[in-house]
């Protein structure tokens, strides 16, 4: 069950992870006590709201700087985004920058939370202005991206396309949820059909109601998408370095680490 | 799309075992012949006739090569024990393709900074520097995707070789030279002189040159001799003998009479296969060519000219089924 609300302080409930925790741990180390301390790892991030201190990463006026509230024009509006936005001036529509900030920290703290347990995240944009920009951030993350055609099956028909025991993402991020004849992207329907939860910057030319972690925002200037870029590859090095660090804490050696993932 | 290649025909262990039977045989093959069995390469295999290497082996081997070259490149398993691909394209499904593009885009933008960097300090020209790729040729379809192991569309290949194009029009563009050179191809430089066989010198220091022609079915060898007779031998006989038609003497002679030679030189030619016409053709052509180290570079190009060196090609074509001959049909019957 996934639960998509504004209210801050609720934790949230992920949907179930494929990735074996425990599988043949052959360590000198007992398997009670390797259990112990992969539960204390994996539910102590779900003890505070803001455990990775996204919060931190942005602020109001960087969102202003880098053009985030500037939407499309009254005449391309979608009318499920109307609660998103501000306003409108001279035909063209402002985004809700107070909304935007409640969502992106919800949606980068959701990525965060993936990010730590080891999920894959796949960006997904099919502007070509930004495709170099978003495959080079998944790379620095090293994550995965996506910003060519997307043939059909691709989450609906994986183990045909890419061979019987794919590993499917765990997340998708959409820096544009349109693609290039102004149409939803069929990634969002496929995810949705996958039962994999999406963040998305909605514009609001934009259909917001299938992507589970909506940001409303701009997703046609630079400086909006390099701003976003940012924040995610950010949040995301952020969440790995904080797992390697609680894995050394809990007095887990990396060796052991790896025996668990055989 | 992998699945479109069919299930993987070849698995690893399989392709190892072979590998290592590979190794076990060549090392078999060469203590048998005496050879170093550390440094027997394929080469040295290569050597040994097919009928011989059954007798040798007592098996037979159609092919005695590496296993690389024998079966197809495959893809390895694309991802880790958690499940994790290794190639962040790897959702594309076409991650080495599209790797390769986000290369190129990439030492594009590079070249654009460093053309801007170079307007700022006032040092950019416009004539600089273009790739010179001397005689060659982008990479076709195929070859590119044998090189990235993947298969890939004649409209995506377009892109690559457009965008390829792009880069190379840019100026500064000489520093992504090796990358650019890594998807072009040498063309064999096309000559436009004529292949002269040597010319030699005998004991007596008489000059000669030897030179081949073949015509249908016949094949000839001709020893052109600079001695002032012009006694010419065929298979040992003498020429009357051997082409008793005006005919084929003419071919014999006309290269020699075409060049004003007739009595200078000496031919010793040994011919064989097919016909008594078709063996003074390959005779003529023999003959021309041995010429040519004779004569200047005007004179070979009145005989190209003249057409003595061009090779007939025409060959007896085959029988069809439903015909009476290479072309006659069979009668035609209204009714």
């Amino acid at each position: 069950m996934i639960v998509n609300n504004r209210c801050f302080n609720v934790c949230f409930i992920f949907r179930p992870f494929r990735v074996p925790i425990l599988t043949g741990c052959h360590s000198s180390i007992p398997l009670w006590w390797a259990s112990l301390c992969d539960k204390k790892i994996l539910n102590q991030p779900l003890e505070k709201p803001d455990f990775f201190r996204v919060a931190e990463l942005f602020s109001l006026k960087d969102l202003f700087d880098a053009r985030v509230h500037l939407g499309h024009k009254k005449g391309c509006r979608h009318r499920l985004m109307e609660p998103y936005l501000y306003g409108c001036r001279l035909d063209h529509d402002i985004i809700d920058l107070d909304q935007t900030m409640e969502h992106l920290q919800l949606a980068l703290n959701f990525t965060a939370h993936i990010a730590y347990r080891g999920g894959i995240i796949l960006f997904v944009s099919r502007r070509r202005q930004f495709g170099h920009l978003v495959e080079t951030t998944a790379k620095d993350c090293g994550e995965y991206a996506h910003t060519r055609y997307w043939q059909g099956g691709l989450l609906t028909n994986a183990n045909i396309q890419y061979g019987p025991g794919v590993r499917l993402p765990d997340l998708i991020i959409f820096l544009s949820t349109l693609n290039n004849v102004f149409q939803q992207h069929v990634g969002i329907r496929d995810a949705a059909k996958m039962n994999i939860p999406t963040v998305g910057v909605v514009d609001s030319n934009c259909n917001p109601s299938l992507v589970t972690y909506p940001v409303p925002g701009n997703d046609d200037t630079p400086a909006a998408v390099e701003l976003y870029c940012r924040l995610f590859k950010m949040t995301i090095n952020r969440a790995k370095d904080r797992r390697k660090q609680m894995e050394l804490l809990h007095g887990l050696s990396a060796d052991a680490r790896e025996r668990r993932h055989v | 799309n992998l699945a479109a290649a069919g299930p993987e025909k070849f698995t690893l262990e399989y392709i190892q075992k072979q590998v290592e039977e590979y190794e076990i045989g060549k090392r078999h093959l060469a203590n048998m012949m005496g050879e170093d069995s550390e440094n027997f390469t394929q080469e040295d295999i290569d050597l040994f006739d097919f009928i011989y290497l059954f007798f040798l082996l007592k098996q037979i081997c159609f092919y005695f090569q590496h296993p690389d070259e024998i079966f197809p490149k495959q893809r390895a398993v694309q991802w880790g024990a958690d499940g994790r691909p290794f190639h962040f394209l790897f959702y594309t499904g076409k991650q080495s393709y599209y790797s390769l593009m986000h290369d190129l885009y990439g030492k594009i933008l590079k070249i654009e900074k460093h053309q801007d960097r170079l307007r700022a300090k006032g040092l950019f020209s416009q004539d600089a520097q273009l790739i010179s790729l001397g005689p060659s040729r982008w990479l076709t379809k195929e070859e590119l995707e044998l090189l990235l192991v993947e298969t890939i569309s004649t409209h995506d290949y377009d892109r690559f070789i457009k965008l390829m194009e792009r880069m190379l029009a840019m100026p500064y563009s000489s520093t992504e030279e090796e990358f650019v050179q890594r998807y072009r191809r040498q063309l064999e430089a096309q000559s436009m002189k004529q292949m002269m066989p040597p010319l030699e010198k005998d004991e007596n220091g008489v000059a000669f040159s030897t030179a081949e022609g073949r015509r249908k079915t016949s094949d000839s060898s001709v020893i052109l001799r600079d001695c002032g007779s012009g006694h010419i031998t065929i298979n040992g006989q003498d020429y009357l003998q051997y082409f008793p038609v005006l005919q084929d003497r003419e071919q014999l002679m006309f290269p020699l009479q075409f060049m004003g030679v007739l009595g200078r030189f000496n031919l010793e030619c040994t011919v064989s296969g097919g016909g008594r016409s078709s063996q003074a053709g390959a005779l003529r052509l023999a003959i021309s060519r041995a010429l040519l180290s004779f004569l200047s570079e005007g004179d070979g190009e009145a005989m190209r000219q003249a057409g003595l060196l061009t090779p007939d090609p025409r060959v007896r074509e085959r029988k069809k089924p439903g015909q009476e001959g290479a072309r006659r049909k069979f009668t035609w019957k209204k009714r």
